[in-house]
C-alpha cells in the first residue's frame, strides 16, 4: 500500500544549523496521524519541510511521488493543504475570498459550489460571515476558516499545525469533533501536529513522537498513549491528564 | 457658477490622472512596502515611447495601446532585474533602489529624447466642446476624464472579479499563505509591477498634452498622486484613487480662487492633506482593519 506521505532520512535547516536530524515518518492514506512532541521538538519544522518552505534533504514522498525540493506552490498544487501555525488566513480579505483562494488549485473548478456547501456544513458559522474580513473573526472562527480553506482545495493530505492553540477548551472540543468527522467523511489523510497529546491521540489512529529533531517513537495511537515512559519524558503526565479529562 | 463648473471639470480631469497614478503607487506599495518614487519617471518614459511611435507615423490610439503593452513588459523587467535582488534588503536600501531607479529612468529618457520640451498630441480632438451657453471645455479634458473613469472601473473589475485579481490581492495580504494555496507569488509580484507601469503609461499620455512632454514632467503628478494616495489611504487602491480625484479638484480650486494659488497650489494642497492625516493617519479610506489577537 502506498502511504499518503513518507519521509525518509529528512534533514531540514533554516540556513544555519539543522532542526531535523534525519527523521523517518509515514502517514497512512486515509487516516489521522498525530505528530507529538514538546515545544521546539521540530514539529512545525517537519510540516514546513513537507511543504517545501525550508531547505530540506532526504526523501519526501507524496503518495509514492517524490516532492523533495519542489516549491510550496507546486506541492500545494499536488494536493497538500497546509493549515499553518497562526492559521495563515488572509486577514484583509473577506471570508468568501479566503475560501475562493482555497479552491485556487482545485482540479475541478465546477466542484466549487459543492465543496463550499460541504465546508459550510461543517462550519455553519462561516456561512453567516462570508462578507466579513477574516481579520475581524474570533480565533475559533479563524481556525475554522483556515480548515475550511484547506478543504476547498479538495486535498489529498491536510497538514494541521496546532489547531487547538489559543482557543477555549469548549471550542477546541467542537473543532476536534468536526476534524474527526472530516477525516471519516472525506477520506482525506491528515497529519496533525499537537502539543496537547491527549487531544491528538483521541483523534489519531497513528502517532509519532519527536524530540529535538529526532523521531524517538512511533506506533498506533493506542500504543503511544500507553507508552508512559515516553509520555512522561516528553509530554507531561498523560495518564494524569487522561483521568482529569 | 459656470466658472466654478469649469474649474470642477478641470479638477476632476486632472484628479482622474492622479487617481490612476495613485493606484499604481498602491499596487507597488502593497508588494514592496515602499512608495515607488520612480513611478512618475516610468510614466514619462512610456509617454516618450508613445511620442516616438506617433513621430514614426503610428496613429495615436494604436500608439497608446502599444505603449501600454510595452510598459507592462517593462514593469515586469524592472521588477525582475532591479527590485527582486533587493527583496529582503533593509528599508533604506530599498529606498535607495527606488531613488536609483528614479534617476536612471530620468537620465535615460533625457539621453534618448533630450531635455527639449515637446508637444504631445491629444488622444481626443484638439477642439473644445460646448456644454452650456457660456461653458466650453477642451475635448481633451473631457476625454481624459472619461478615460480615467474607464481605467479605474476596469482595474476595479479586475481585482474584484477575476481569479488573477484575487491572487494579486492574496499576495499583497499574505505571501506565505498565498504560496501555500498554490499561488505563484513570484509571478504575482512581477505582474503587479507590470500593471503599475501599464496604467502609469495611461496617466502619462493623458497628462502630456496638457503639460507638454519633457523628462522632468513626471515629478508634479507624482507628488499630487502621492498626496492623493496618502489622503485616501495608501493601503486601499480605491481609497487612493478617490484621494487622487480629491487632490485634483483641490488643486483646481486653489488655483482658481486663492490669491497666488497657482504659485502655491502644491504647498497648500499638501498642507491641507497633512492636516487630514493628523486626524486620520491611515488616510480617509485606509484599511485600518480591526484585528483581534
Amino acid at each position: 500500500m502506498t502511504h499518503a506521505l513518507e519521509l525518509q532520512n529528512v534533514t531540514a535547516s533554516y540556513g544555519h544549523g539543522a532542526i531535523l536530524h534525519g527523521i523517518d515518518l509515514t502517514v497512512p492514506a486515509g487516516g489521522v496521524t498525530a505528530l507529538l512532541g514538546a515545544n521546539g521538538a521540530g514539529k512545525t519544522t517537519t510540516l514546513r519541510a513537507i511543504c517545501g518552505m525550508i531547505e530540506t534533504r532526504g526523501d519526501v514522498r507524496l503518495f509514492g511521488e517524490s516532492i523533495t525540493g519542489k516549491t510550496p506552490e507546486a506541492i500545494a498544487r499536488m494536493g497538500v493543504a497546509h493549515v499553518p501555525d497562526g492559521r495563515g488566513t488572509f486577514t484583509g480579505l473577506t471570508v468568501i475570498d479566503n475560501l475562493r483562494l482555497g479552491a485556487f488549485t482545485a482540479k475541478k473548478r465546477r466542484n466549487f459550489q459543492r465543496t463550499l456547501d460541504q465546508v459550510f456544513g461543517y462550519f455553519p458559522r462561516l456561512k453567516e460571515r462570508t462578507g466579513q474580513h477574516a481579520g475581524t473573526l474570533s480565533g475559533g472562527e479563524q481556525q475554522m476558516l483556515a480548515i475550511g480553506r484547506a478543504l476547498m482545495s479538495e486535498p489529498r493530505l491536510i497538514l494541521l499545525d496546532e489547531p487547538s492553540i489559543g482557543l477555549a477548551p469548549v471550542i477546541v472540543k467542537q473543532l476536534f469533533e468536526i476534524l474527526g468527522q472530516i477525516a471519516r467523511d472525506a477520506g482525506v489523510s491528515m497529519l496533525l501536529v499537537e502539543q496537547n497529546s491527549n487531544l491528538a491521540l483521541k483523534l489519531a489512529s497513528n502517532a509519532a513522537l519527536l524530540e529535538v529533531g529526532n523521531l524517538v517513537a512511533r506506533g498506533s495511537a493506542e500504543e503511544l498513549s500507553r507508552n508512559q515512559e515516553i509520555a512522561r519524558a516528553y509530554l507531561g503526565d498523560v495518564t494524569a491528564e487522561g483521568t482529569a479529562a | 457658477m459656470t466658472f466654478f463648473l469649469e474649474q470642477l471639470i478641470i479638477g476632476l480631469s486632472s484628479g482622474g490622472i492622479y487617481a490612476i497614478m495613485a493606484m499604481a503607487l498602491v499596487m507597488i506599495y502593497k508588494s514592496t512596502g515602499h512608495v515607488n518614487l520612480a513611478q512618475g519617471e516610468m510614466a514619462v518614459f512610456s509617454t516618450f515611447i508613445a511620442w516616438t511611435l506617433v513621430q514614426m507615423g503610428v496613429p495615436i490610439w494604436p500608439a497608446i495601446l502599444l505603449t501600454v503593452a510595452v510598459s507592462f513588459a517593462g514593469g515586469i523587467v524592472i521588477e525582475r532585474i532591479v527590485v527582486r535582488p533587493f527583496a529582503d534588503a533593509d528599508d533604506l536600501v530599498i529606498v535607495a533602489v527606488f531613488v536609483g531607479l528614479f534617476l536612471g529612468v530620468h537620465s535615460l529618457a533625457g539621453a534618448i529624447w533630450n531635455y527639449e520640451v515637446k508637444p504631445f498630441p491629444s488622444a481626443f480632438s484638439d477642439g473644445s466642446i460646448s456644454l452650456m451657453a457660456d461653458l466650453s471645455i477642451r475635448a481633451h479634458t473631457l476625454g481624459s476624464l472619461i478615460a480615467t473613469g474607464a481605467v479605474l472601473t476596469a482595474v476595479w473589475f479586475f481585482f474584484r472579479y477575476t481569479r488573477l485579481g484575487l491572487a494579486l490581492r492574496a499576495t499583497a495580504d499574505n505571501r506565505e499563505s498565498s504560496r501555500l494555496t498554490g499561488i505563484n507569488v513570484s509571478f504575482m509580484l512581477a505582474l503587479g509591477w507590470g500593471l503599475a507601469a501599464g496604467i502609469g503609461a495611461v496617466a502619462g499620455v493623458l497628462i502630456a498634452p496638457v503639460t507638454f512632454l519633457d523628462p522632468g514632467m513626471g515629478l508634479a503628478p507624482l507628488i499630487f498622486a502621492l498626496a492623493g494616495a496618502l489622503l485616501g489611504g495608501i493601503t486601499s487602491p480605491f481609497g487612493a484613487a478617490l484621494g487622487g480625484v480629491m487632490v485634483g479638484v483641490l488643486e483646481a480650486m486653489i488655483s482658481a480662487y486663492v490669491p497666488y494659488g497657482i504659485e502655491f497650489r502644491e504647498m497648500i494642497a499638501l498642507l491641507l492633506i497633512l492636516s487630514v492625516l493628523l486626524v486620520k493617519p491611515a488616510g480617509l479610506f485606509g484599511e485600518l482593519v480591526t484585528r483581534r489577537v
